[in-house]
């Protein structure tokens, strides 16, 4: 029996009082894809930085290939023929692909003779795996499904036999994923063995022969692939049964609440970003924008949002709103019924040192029923927050927590219990599920799918393919800054979507 | 990570770091062949022992109180006003033309007035970099920096060449009339029956500081532009989302500090000196940095660093008076103070988290 590739035994590691890995034992056969799948915060990262050598863990032994060794950091992970491809690529922008696969990997004090081995090298690996590129393209010219490419063959080109891929799909299109499998599929069949660490339940049941699942800190479960299924997987990542699909009825729309016509937007640097936008959202549906991260999403919510100027024409309600005068901001917008759970929670939704209180008031602190006098009301905003926080079952119910000591799913409630609570006619919503856990997730789609049946107009943006195809009653792809098609979401398919959001239009479709 | 308890937080680890600052200064001491516990002695003596000492530590405290409460109002909109200096001595010349201008019947209309010239000098003073920052992106720290030169040369050319009185060879205001003199803690006791040092110069501007502390608390805290000044100092981008214009609360938040940086001119110049004079503010406005970042840029905090400065000051001028200690060698101890208690706050802090942690885990 041959050995395995990596066997981890019993490792455990503590941050402070959070244990991040207890106990963790896997065996992971060469020439196989094994899955690790779980929530954020499941010590999935943890796991495998002790494996790459960014931690030391507590206790436990790792063995490869049959053989006791100890990983104190990088480079011996390398030497050990570990390769690890991050979520964030470690490239430098202006370097060719070349420079970047030698970086770190030079031999001798001369460049030439390692980049000229390299080309050679690079060339033998293209033709063996599938993994075309072109050597003297720089990496700040080229997308992010080669820009993962490079990584892989930078790990290759360090002679690894385990790639461990943290989240490799994160930024691709459904194309370029569908691409990295067939190069997962093609080194498997070469012989590597690869780990792939994600929290898609999909891509664990398209492409690895086993997966083990993780839930806070623990290995809850290994099983082979073949012999489970989505909805056991979610059950063992959450530790209950969730409901994977949304539950919703078709839409009814009314009036239209929103109409965008001809929007335009010329960044900072002079970029146009949006190059011409027209939607329309009626009440009592939820209007869906697939679309690769980038493509002017989140210039839209921003300009909508108030945070933005704009040329064009919106209007809510009929009325025509401010785009860029003393009108265009914040308070403006959510004075004219439009409520925004923006892209980022950490960053723009919530204001991580203050208190969950002083969080559910952000953005409506006018609000007269929240002052007493020249002071703001304290004690009835956090009665208020109290009775958000139960309804939206917001985990610990502690109106006195910070927000950064809530979880990412609970973080995000709040957010979406202070913007839907307000009873807006639009509720604008970006990224709603991003970084939460598939439990928070369920509810989270709920409560957006609630506001829809209230009558509200709902315009949504994600990445999340799945999500959109799921919530949406309409779906606008956008690309380059321009809607590239509508589509209703039981009459297309991710393929259809995928086309568009790389740009590729109906007629040459 | 783990957390300790806020009172930890609040008062242990300052309290440690003026104990190793103190230490550190006593190390000092012995190494130029002085005793340190006489020299303790006659700071605390000096500035403590008597009611003329409190007088001084308290007249000082006012001064970094107002500076300190200035720097954190800032702070909370993360702007880092190191022009509280500048802003004081043009606070002085409000002060100084309220008072010479206008014949005042009463020492009480004439705070008032005073006050709200003081308050308008500095608000102006520390509103052109607040716009330059909010608007052009200068970054602040430099612009109030050098808008402190400007301010002392704007006032070297008054005194010397418009409010130098004819005849004067000494570059300053001639006195402010009788009617515009404050009372000080002398006559403010004195109708309670307290005896109080009359040589001493701490006057009603400490109450006017007091109540200052109070207010501060309540805008930040407890109103919607307090609310709006912390959360664009915690966030920006937030700030922006949420509708709160980044220009607008940046001047607003710079406006407020620069005022009450101006009004400590009611002490220094209104209270003490009673004219105004060349580099009245003697470096009071960068000790506010220092009161407010050991205050942790709360009013209570920078309340009690103020006096703790005070005494300082009080205490240092003293030891120079009467030990052969150098004036200089009160500088290092302050020094070390702001050096311990603002630069090295991690180095007390985190060994106590893990302190406080431990015993957390063992109960």
């Amino acid at each position: 029996m041959t050995a395995p590739a990596i066997e981890l035994k019993g490792i455990s590691k503590a941050f402070g009082p959070v244990q991040a890995n207890k106990d963790i034992s896997i065996r992971v056969m060469p020439g196989t894809i094994h899955g690790i799948i779980g929530e954020n915060g499941a010590g999935k990262s943890t796991l495998m930085s002790i494996l790459y050598g960014f931690y030391k863990a507590d206790a436990g032994e790792i063995f490869i290939n049959g053989k006791k060794t100890v990983i104190p950091d990088s480079q011996a992970a390398i030497a050990a023929g570990i390769g690890m491809v991050f979520q964030h690529f470690k490239l430098v922008e202006n370097f060719t692909v070349l420079e970047n696969v030698v970086l770190g990997a030079e031999e001798g004090a001369m460049l030439m003779p390692s980049l000229r081995k390299a080309r050679k090298e690079l060339t033998e690996l293209a033709k063996e795996y599938g993994l075309k590129i072109d050597p003297d393209a720089r990496i700040d010219e080229i997308g992010v499904g080669m820009q993962q490419r490079v990584e892989i063959l930078k790990a290759l080109y360090r002679q690894a036999d385990i790639l461990i891929l943290d989240e490799p799909t994160g930024v691709l299109t459904p194309a370029e994923a569908d691409q990295l499998f067939r190069i997962l599929d093609r080194l498997r069949e070469e012989g590597k063995t690869i780990i792939l660490i994600t929290h898609k339940l999909r891509e664990i049941m398209d492409i690895t022969d086993t997966v083990s699942v993780m839930r806070r800190g623990e290995m809850t479960a290994t099983v082979k692939t073949s012999e489970t299924s989505p909805a056991e997987l979610a059950e063992l990542m959450v530790g209950r049964k969730v409901l994977l699909r949304v539950d919703k009825t078709a839409a009814n729309p009314g009036k239209p609440v929103l109409e965008v016509e001809g929007l335009r937007v010329v960044d900072s640097q002079g970029v146009e970003r949006l190059r011409g936008i027209d939607l329309t959202v009626r009440a009592g549906e939820i209007l869906g924008i697939a679309g690769v991260a980038g493509n002017g999403q989140s210039e839209l919510l921003e300009v909508l949002g108030g945070y933005r100027t704009a040329t064009g024409t919106v209007r809510v309600n009929g009325e025509e709103i401010d785009l860029t005068g003393k009108h265009s901001d914040g308070r403006s917008r959510r004075a004219r019924g439009i409520a925004h759970v923006p892209e980022d929670r950490q960053s723009e939704g919530l204001i991580m040192d203050f208190m969950a209180w002083e969080n559910a008031v952000f953005g409506y602190h006018h609000d007269p029923a929240m002052q007493s006098g020249l002071l703001m009301n304290n004690a009835a905003i956090k009665a208020d927050t109290a009775g958000k926080m139960e309804r939206f079952d917001v985990r610990p119910p502690n109106p006195r927590l910070q927000a950064k000591s809530f979880s990412g799913g609970n973080q995000q409630k709040i957010v979406l219990a202070r913007e839907i609570e307000r009873n807006p006619d639009l509720l604008l919503v970006g990224q709603p599920t991003r970084g939460v856990d598939i439990g928070a997730i369920e509810f989270i789609h709920q409560q957006i799918v609630r506001l829809r049946d209230a009558g509200k107009a709902i315009l949504l943006v994600s990445v999340e393919l799945d999500e959109i195809m799921s919530l949406s009653d309409r779906i606008a792809v956008m690309f380059d800054g321009r809607v590239m098609g509508e589509r209703l979401p039981g009459e297309t398919d991710e393929k259809e979507l995928g086309l568009l959001m790389a740009g590729v239009t109906e007629t040459a479709a | 990570m783990s957390k300790m308890p806020a009172w930890a937080d609040a008062v242990l680890v300052p309290l440690i770091s003026i104990f190793l600052a103190a230490i550190l200064s006593a190390l000092v001491i012995l190494f130029i062949g002085e005793d340190p516990i006489a020299a303790l002695n006659l700071m605390v003596d000096g500035a403590l022992g008597s009611t003329y000492g409190w007088g001084y530590t308290l007249y000082y405290a006012t001064n970094f109180l107002f500076t300190g409460l200035a720097f954190s109002v800032a702070f909370h909109a993360a702007q880092f006003n190191i022009g509280a200096e500048g802003q004081a001595m043009l606070g002085g010349l409000g002060v100084a033309i309220v008072c010479i201008v206008i014949p005042w019947p009463h020492w009480s209309l004439a705070l008032i007035f005073a006050l709200v010239g003081a308050a308008a000098f500095g608000a102006f003073w520390a509103a052109i970099p607040a716009y330059l920052q909010a608007t052009r992106g200068s970054h602040i720290v430099i612009t109030t920096i050098m808008f402190n030169f400007i301010a002392a040369a704007l006032l070297n050319y008054l005194l010397v060449n418009v409010m130098r009185p004819e005849g004067s060879m000494d570059p300053a205001t001639g006195k402010f009339p009788e009617a515009t003199h404050l009372p000080t803690l002398h006559d403010i006791l004195g109708v309670f029956g307290i005896p109080f040092s009359k040589a001493a110069p701490a006057n009603i501007s400490l109450l006017i500081g007091l109540i200052a502390c109070v207010l501060v608390y309540l805008l930040i805290w407890r109103t919607r532009l307090g609310y709006e000044i912390r959360a664009f100092g915690k966030s920006e981008s937030a700030a922006r989302y949420a509708g709160i214009s980044p220009v607008k609360i940046t001047v607003v938040a710079m406006m407020i500090s620069g005022g009450l940086a101006g009004m400590m001119a009611i002490n220094n110049v209104m209270g003490e000196a009673e004219r105004l004079v060349m580099n009245a503010t003697e470096g009071a406005g960068f000790i506010g940095i220092a009161v407010a970042l050991m205050g942790r840029n709360h009013p209570l905090g920078v309340l009690l660093a103020a006096i703790l400065f005070g005494f300082l000051y009080q205490g240092g001028a003293e030891l120079a008076l009467w030990a052969s200690i150098p004036r200089e060698l009160i500088v290092v101890i302050q020094a070390l103070v702001i050096l311990f208690t603002g630069a090295l706050d991690n180095m007390v802090r985190m060994p106590l988290e893990r302190l406080f942690g431990a015993v957390r885990r063992e109960g």
